[in-house]
């Protein structure tokens, strides 16, 4: 029990500090507007081990943070071949896929005005839809292995991907239009050096949304059936087994490959949309 | 159809500018969107000959037919392509009405669709209402949870600096983590401790549901701009009154957006929740079922179902939406 107070007194603690840094004078600041989410954070794992150990929660239900350090430090060998199995070979193979699949039909559909009003609804519509219960059809057809998962992976980001593609490419104005018009540029000159440069704001919005749903997509896709390797298979197994530990660290290894994923494809659209209002200043 | 402007001389001779529009929208969108479904749908009848073939040939031979490639190990080597150009005949006279079709065609799709919805009696073991309903109510009870819960904590951030700058990065983080891995986990834990049924599947659906919630209600309650808050301050209104006046209707619409893709998160978590316990009933285990025993089509039904259930809460969503937002005037 004086485990369970002293995570309360804790919490209170790290609760008044971040009170005093938020409304303090330095609360604008670089420093504080990182030291106060990672300060909750803290307070919360410690909370959690706290509470755990102190009332003796049982380790299949919900493991503390330590245990699941240990298994994340200690299994890091399988958890790596996880990773490569599911991410590298499964979601970002995939992701790539549809990625340039969407990118062309997007373009093809903006040469075409038929074709984009038809598309265009249709795209959103799917883009809505429970894609991954097609799943089970894409690992009957692909086999068990990453290839399955990969389909699933293109199927999913594809609409995301056309539908802001597709937003993109008509977002330039009238008289930018005109201008390349009056350069006497071609189709392809304008497509090049105006419409795709305007539309790479709305592209990696589309790119950003996929990188969560490839990495979902090729999860779930491995509850379908898999090698017996993958971060999907790991969690559905180690869940039957009640390696709660073990299941925690491979979604805390999911969770760091989505963050970094999304991190970095945040960071080339910084790099090459500099220009945009959003980045600027 | 002509294109001249609505407001061009004349225009509105002959018929009324409002049919006129309408007349022009069918034209604009609706015959495009039917020509690429129509498109999508002979695609797939195409694309059921080559996949299909290695059965369909076999077919033929059972029934005493020539194939080109006579036994069945040499035909496996060859692609579905080549054996239905080999075999044109059996390739596309069988391809579309066998049992266990690789890819069933639409026709079979669309009658078992409705064979196990209207054919059957609800409460039948194979009705696809009765597992549409256990997904259904699971989703709809996560969802209102997830969703009131994802309301309250953007009023929190939105009133308090501390919450604001402690939970809100952690929220937006939370996005790009593939939050449905923790689905199996969940269902686990909760049936040792003896939970089990709808409450799993809602807690996964509303914490799916939660987060988009969160993020854009909180856009949504900072939308109101400095003159707009400056003319409440204005009027000496008190806090309360400025949130139910002016911050709550200003964030409806971004509610709605974010209420949309909610319930689909939610859709797609309940379904997922099915998966890992081996469910007997909901959509999410026919997937299950159907792809453990082969029965394609059981599959392809199950997935059109809950794509029927996602358009449909979703176009509930949307007719709210417009109800609401036009009579509060935010729409044109």
């Amino acid at each position: 029990m004086m485990l369970v107070v002293f995570a309360l007194v804790l919490w209170a603690a790290g609760w008044a500090l971040n009170v005093r840094l938020a409304s303090g004078p330095a609360a604008d600041t670089g420093t504080a507007q990182l030291a106060v989410p990672a300060l909750f954070g803290l307070t919360l794992i410690v909370m959690w081990e706290l509470i755990v150990r102190g009332l003796e929660v049982p380790g299949v239900i919900l493991p503390p943070p330590s245990a699941i350090g240990f298994a994340f430090a200690g299994q890091w060998d399988v958890i790596w071949a996880d990773f490569v199995q599911t991410f590298v070979k499964g979601a970002l193979s995939g992701y790539v896929i549809g990625a340039l699949a969407a990118f062309a039909v997007a373009i093809l559909a903006d040469r075409f005005d038929f074709l984009k009003r038809g598309l265009l609804p249709v795209g959103n519509f799917m883009a809505a839809l429970p894609i991954v219960g097609t799943a089970p059809i894409l690992v009957m057809w692909f086999g068990f292995d990453w290839q399955s998962k990969a389909a699933v992976v293109v199927v999913m980001v594809f609409f995301p991907i056309l539908v802001n593609t597709v937003a993109g490419l008509a977002d330039t104005a009238a008289m930018q239009r005109d201008l390349m018009r009056t350069y006497g540029a071609s189709y392809t000159q304008t497509l090049l050096k105006l419409r795709i440069p305007a539309a790479l704001p709305f592209i990696f919005n589309g790119l950003k949304i996929s990188t969560t749903l490839a990495l979902i997509g090729a999860i779930v896709a491995e509850f379908f059936g898999s090698p017996t390797l993958g971060m999907g298979f790991r969690i559905s197994t180690s869940v039957g087994q009640l390696a709660l530990d073990m299941v925690w660290a491979e979604i805390v290894a999911a969770a760091l490959a989505g963050s970094a994923f999304y991190g970095i494809i945040a960071v080339i659209e910084k790099r090459v949309t500099f220009w945009h209002p959003s980045h600027r200043g | 159809m002509t294109d001249a402007p609505l407001s061009a001389p004349q225009a509105g001779v002959g018929r009324s500018g409002r049919v006129a529009l309408r007349l022009r929208a069918v034209s604009g969108t609706v015959i495009p969107v039917l020509a690429v479904i129509a498109a999508l749908v002979g695609l797939w009848y195409l694309a059921c000959i080559p996949m299909n073939a290695q059965q369909s040939v076999l077919l033929a031979e059972r029934g005493g037919a020539e194939v080109s490639p006579a036994t069945a190990s040499e035909r496996r080597d060859v692609g579905g392509i080549a054996l239905s150009l080999r075999n044109p005949d059996p390739a596309l006279a069988l391809a579309f009405g066998q049992d266990r079709p690789v890819l069933p065609a639409p026709h079979q799709v669309a009658a078992e669709l409705w064979g196990s919805t209207v054919g059957l009696r609800v409460t039948s073991k194979r009705s696809l209402v009765f597992h549409g309903w256990i997904t259904l109510s699971a989703t709809l009870a996560g969802f209102a949870v997830g969703t009131g819960l994802g309301i309250l904590l953007a009023v929190g951030i939105v009133h308090s600096r501390v919450m604001d700058m402690s939970v809100m990065p952690w929220a937006i983080v939370s996005q790009t983590i593939p939050i449905i891995a923790i689905a199996p986990m969940i269902i686990v834990v909760l049936y040792s401790i003896g939970v089990q049924g709808l409450v799993p599947k809602a807690v996964i659906s509303a914490y799916l549901s939660f987060f988009p919630v969160v993020v854009g209600m909180v856009k949504g309650l900072r939308s109101p701009d400095a003159m707009q808050l400056d003319l409440l301050r204005t009027y000496g209104a008190s806090g309360a009154q400025t949130f139910w006046r002016l911050r709550l209707p200003a964030s409806l619409p971004y509610l709605f957006a974010s209420l949309k893709i909610g319930v689909a998160a939610s859709l797609i978590g309940a379904i997922v929740g099915e998966l890992p316990t081996g469910a007997v009933r909901g959509l999410g285990a026919r997937l299950l079922a159907g792809s453990y025993y082969g029965q394609t089509v059981q599959i392809w039904s199950a997935l059109f179902a809950a794509a029927i259930l996602a358009a449909l809460l979703v176009a509930i969503i949307s007719g709210v939406e417009r109800v609401l937002l036009r009579r509060m005037g935010l729409m044109r």
